[in-house]
């Protein structure tokens, strides 16, 4: 049904070159969830505030929520499925789990997807840094202290370098 | 008692990580199946309303609409939910129930409350066409002060009861009457503590479907007490309970109104899947959140505090006003734990307190972190800083001069607690607490020399320390059933659900204790209705003591059970064997040893015979109810700058001293406590929300009600003392509310504090606060602060 209203759309996707054909109106996190089953990537407001459905769209920190999916045609997206690899936890998922950065985990995947192009642009920051940074992600369990400690950490190893 | 063991105690990384960081981790919107259906709720824009008639015909001719649903159609399925929490035995109690409805059918009661619901093939086609669904009602005056609503003549929520009284209760202990007269000094005060919302990032959800073929309903449901939810479905439903089997996936945090059972969606989606032998998926958006799940925390107390002119506490009286929003199916959970928590830390020989709990045309009110704590620690220990200040005590001191000292537990209060027991506290030493925080905080030097020298240079900064006590870990009981199983994992399964606290971690730390295994070797299942089918739930802070102590019993069965085997095997005696790296040994022998693996394999002969009587495996199911909860404490401390411009505030140093009793793992412990925390000083200074008189909140996004950020929430300094709980095998106490309960009236202290060169007379009565809120109160109206006033 609604077919002739059907928008074709290409995407990469964790490296995976995604063709699929969809409502002009379906959101990114909706299509990057229900359309390719990647379901990392959580939704917590659907107004861009809560920073949960943060993915990276060419290679910077976007609001997938807030973006409809015809809108990134072409273009590359990175999802926190993308950031372990071969089963090893990417350095930055590695020291959340040594800081016990997260409880509930539901946030997580945004504040991920947030620090990596922030570690990559920031390698040095300092803690100021670190949670200004850290502002636009919402945390309702940790009190946001041993994500802090995590990306210092990160930053004193060179993650970000 | 504080030396930590092998397993317990340690600071172990969580289990339950892995999943949750790489994604892989399912949450309820994460479960697909084939064919699924999904509901959008059509909800009131009116607080209260007489429905005339509801017009779904436009709604029923969209593309993909498969069915649209009012009260009618659900026939006899319509009826109001049942009493979570029936009320506690308190002698002359009045309470009257009314629970909430499935869909509305002659009212609306809350802005909010849903009146249809709307199924189709995608949740953007049920969207489209619930705008289509037709309201006709006639409004009503709304309910929403709680004095105006006890008025005679007002408007009533419920129209065949009397009044908006939905609840009075008095409790009291010794004779508050007969000091009254005869104390040194009496403080009186009204104390005002407004709503919030709890916000976890994940909204709740519900995923059901009845198979017609196999006749079994399986839900997928967000909620922190899944057992339940399948007792109560399968009656409703008219199913065996073995027909239905409910899983709390992960959860992305509960907070409490998770515990609130049998939401409207959460029966109106299962009667839809099985109306239509379809999976039907529901998922809250935050919209709805704001209007949909259960809130707290709207309280109005009259308080007087008898007090002698050396600082002693010889009485409390304290009258308070409950919001119970429009239903009332968590009983008086809520309040009777802000009439008991009142008594905090301290030796109250006279205690009278009495409330009214008040139907309003607001959302439910069901416990939310705190749980009507924060109230009565609100009350009391601003009612110990007024006096401190009327008799020229310093506020630590004060407190000090207060505490139950520790030779008199356990202490009996008189009063009956949420459990429906006498509240006793078990055990609790306050004092070592009190210190250790005025060594982290500093507190003599910020007296002495910090705050003098800030002040000299323009700047305001203050200091606060407040005392609590959480009653925790309450009964009636949990289970658990652990089993070693021949590949040398173990296997743990608890009926409680999981939102976050490391319950895999912390049951496996337990058990591993116990066993000798890795932890990482232990892999525990919560929430899955056919892998454990009894047990109450997660709430009241109690998971790590009741079902922590139900797998502490089930693994000493199972120790058991392996001694005995391993004895027969290795040719010695039970009490010869040490549990250690995975291996059963002899103790004192290198190579007379099996692996657990290899004995839960000989445990379970695939051939020949064993000897009558024999139960295969090495599993064990054991059960722990506590005769009554046990009761952690704990004191925060805060420094804090206030900018006299614009009163926003800045932490600088944060101190929670906790005594949760023995500890599982130091690192979950003080990771609830830092977000406790941070819950609670959103609750102080940033979250409230709005409403107008008729009952519309006028703040139901996240860009309006402010939840606190990386910026605002600094890491706490987390110190422990360890008074164990005698109630317990493990000593543990509860630890998940601590972190937010007190945040208020430390808060409320350390701003005086800062404030007191402008502002000497300044008494902070109210909750939450915020710079505005906090401007006025300390300007009036003159609109601009001092420094302003020429600009």
């Amino acid at each position: 049904m609604h077919d002739e209203t059907k928008v074709q759309i290409t995407v990469s996707v964790n490296g995976e070159t995604y063709t699929r054909l969809i409502e002009p109106r379906l959101l990114l996190s909706d299509f990057l969830r229900h359309e390719l089953k990647l379901t990392g990537t959580n939704v917590g407001c659907e107004h861009g505030v809560c920073g949960a459905c943060t993915v990276l769209l060419d290679g910077e920190s976007v609001r997938s929520c807030i973006i409809f999916a015809v809108q990134v045609d072409g273009q590359s997206i990175e999802t926190v499925e993308g950031l372990a690899k071969n089963d090893t936890l990417h350095p930055l998922q590695e020291l959340f789990h040594q800081e016990h950065a997260l409880q509930c985990g539901f946030c997580t995947p945004g504040f991920l997807m947030t620090l990596v192009p922030f570690l990559r642009d920031n390698p040095t920051a300092d803690e100021a840094a670190i949670r200004q940074a850290l502002s636009g992600n919402l945390c309702r369990c940790t009190g946001y202290a041993n994500i802090v400690a995590a990306v210092k950490k990160a930053v004193e190893s060179g993650v970000g370098r | 008692m504080s030396r930590a063991g092998r397993a317990f105690g340690q600071r172990a990384r969580r289990n339950e990580d892995y999943d949750l960081l790489t994604g892989r981790a399912q949450f309820i919107d994460d479960i697909t199946l084939p064919d699924t259906l999904h509901v959008a709720f059509v909800r009131s824009d009116l607080a209260h309303a007489r429905i005339n008639s509801i017009d779904t015909t436009e709604a029923r001719k969209m593309p993909g609409v498969v069915a649209v649903y009012t009260a009618a159609d659900l026939g006899d399925y319509w009826a109001p939910g049942p009493l979570l929490v029936p009320p506690p035995p308190v002698k002359r109690l009045e309470f009257f129930e009314r629970t909430q409805v499935p869909l509305a059918k002659d009212k609306v009661v809350y802005a909010g409350e849903p009146y249809a619901a709307v199924v189709a093939t995608s949740r953007y086609l049920a969207e489209d066409a619930a705008a289509l669904v037709y309201l006709d009602a006639d409004p009503l005056d709304a309910v929403i002060d709680l004095e105006a609503a006890l008025a005679a003549g007002s408007p009533r929520v419920h129209e065949d009861l009397a009044s908006n009284v939905a609840a009075k209760v008095t409790q009291f202990k010794g004779d508050y009457g007969s000091i009254e007269q005869s104390a040194d000094l009496r403080i009186t005060q009204r104390f005002v503590y407004d709503r919030g919302t709890a916000a976890a990032i994940e909204n709740r959800g519900i995923l059901a479907h009845f198979d017609p073929k196999a006749q079994k309903l399986l839900v997928w449901d967000t909620t922190q007490a899944p057992i339940p939810i399948r007792g109560g479905l399968a009656r409703m439903l008219g199913l065996a309970v073995s027909q239905v089997h409910v899983i709390a996936p992960n959860i992305g945090g509960g907070f409490g109104p998770k515990i609130m059972m049998f939401y409207p969606e959460e029966v109106v989606v299962p009667w839809i899947s099985k109306q239509l032998g379809r999976p039907v998926k529901w998922i809250e958006d935050r919209h709805e959140n704001f209007y949909a799940t259960t809130q707290e925390r709207g309280q109005i107390h009259d308080a007087e505090l008898a007090i002698s002119k050396d600082g002693r506490i010889v009485g409390v009286k304290d009258v308070f006003l409950h919001d119970n929003g429009a239903h009332n199916p968590y009983g008086l959970t809520v309040p009777i734990n802000s009439q008991c928590t009142l008594i905090g830390p301290y030796d109250i020989p006279h205690y009278h307190s009495e409330f009214t709990a008040v139907f309003t045309n607001r959302v439910t009110v069901t416990p939310y972190r705190g749980a009507g704590r924060q109230h009565g620690v609100f009350v009391m220990e601003r009612l110990l800083d007024i006096a401190a200040k009327k008799l020229k005590i310093d506020p630590v001191e004060i407190r000090r001069r207060n505490y139950i000292p520790p030779e008199d537990f356990p202490k009996a209060q008189e009063v009956i607690y949420q459990d429906f027991a006498e509240l006793v506290y078990d055990s609790g030493n306050y004092l070592p607490a009190l210190e250790k925080a005025l060594v982290h905080i500093d507190y003599e030097r910020f007296r002495k020399e910090q705050q003098p020298q800030a002040l000299a240079e323009g700047r305001h900064l203050g200091i606060g320390v407040v005392s609590y006590i959480e009653g925790t870990g309450i009964g009636p009981y949990e289970g658990a059933r652990v089993c070693i199983e021949p590949g040398g994992k173990i296997s743990i399964a608890t009926g409680i659900g999981t939102q976050g606290q490391g319950h895999y971690t912390a049951f496996a730390q337990v058990v591993a204790e116990i066993l000798g295994a890795d932890i990482k070797d232990i892999h525990v299942v919560t929430g899955d209705t056919r892998e454990f089918h009894w047990g109450s739930g997660t709430f009241a802070s109690r998971g790590a003591v009741v079902a922590g102590n139900a797998c502490h019993a089930a693994a000493l069965k199972v120790r058991e059970k392996a001694a005995t085997l391993a004895a027969t095997l290795l040719e010695s005696s039970p009490d010869q064997l040490e549990f250690c790296d995975g291996v059963v040994r002899v103790a004192g022998s290198a190579d007379k040893k099996i692996s657990l693996g290899d004995l839960a394999a000989q445990a379970n002969p695939l051939r020949g015979a064993v000897k009558p009587g024999t139960e295969p495996g090495l599993e064990a199911t054991a059960y722990f109810g506590p005769d009554r909860g046990a009761t952690a404490s704990g004191v925060h401390a805060i420094v804090l700058e206030v900018d006299v411009e614009t009163m926003m505030v800045a932490i600088k140093r944060y101190v929670v001293v906790h005594d949760c009793g023995r500890v599982i793992n130091p690192l979950i412990v003080e990771g609830q406590i830092q977000g406790g925390v941070a819950q609670g000083i959103g609750n102080a200074f940033y979250e409230q929300l709005h409403v107008d008189e008729n009952g519309q909140l006028l703040n139901a996004s996240l860009m309006d009600f402010l939840l606190p950020t990386a910026c605002d929430v600094p890491t706490v300094i987390s110190d422990h003392v360890e008074t164990p709980s005698p109630l317990t095998p493990l000593g543990v106490k509860g630890a998940g509310e601590a972190g937010t309960i007190p945040v208020g009236a430390l808060y409320a202290q350390a701003l005086e504090d800062a404030l007191r060169p402008i502002a000497p007379d300044l008494t902070i009565c109210e909750i939450p606060l915020s710079p505005n809120r906090l401007f006025e109160l300390v300007y009036g109206d003159e609109k601009t602060s001092p420094g302003r006033e020429n600009a």
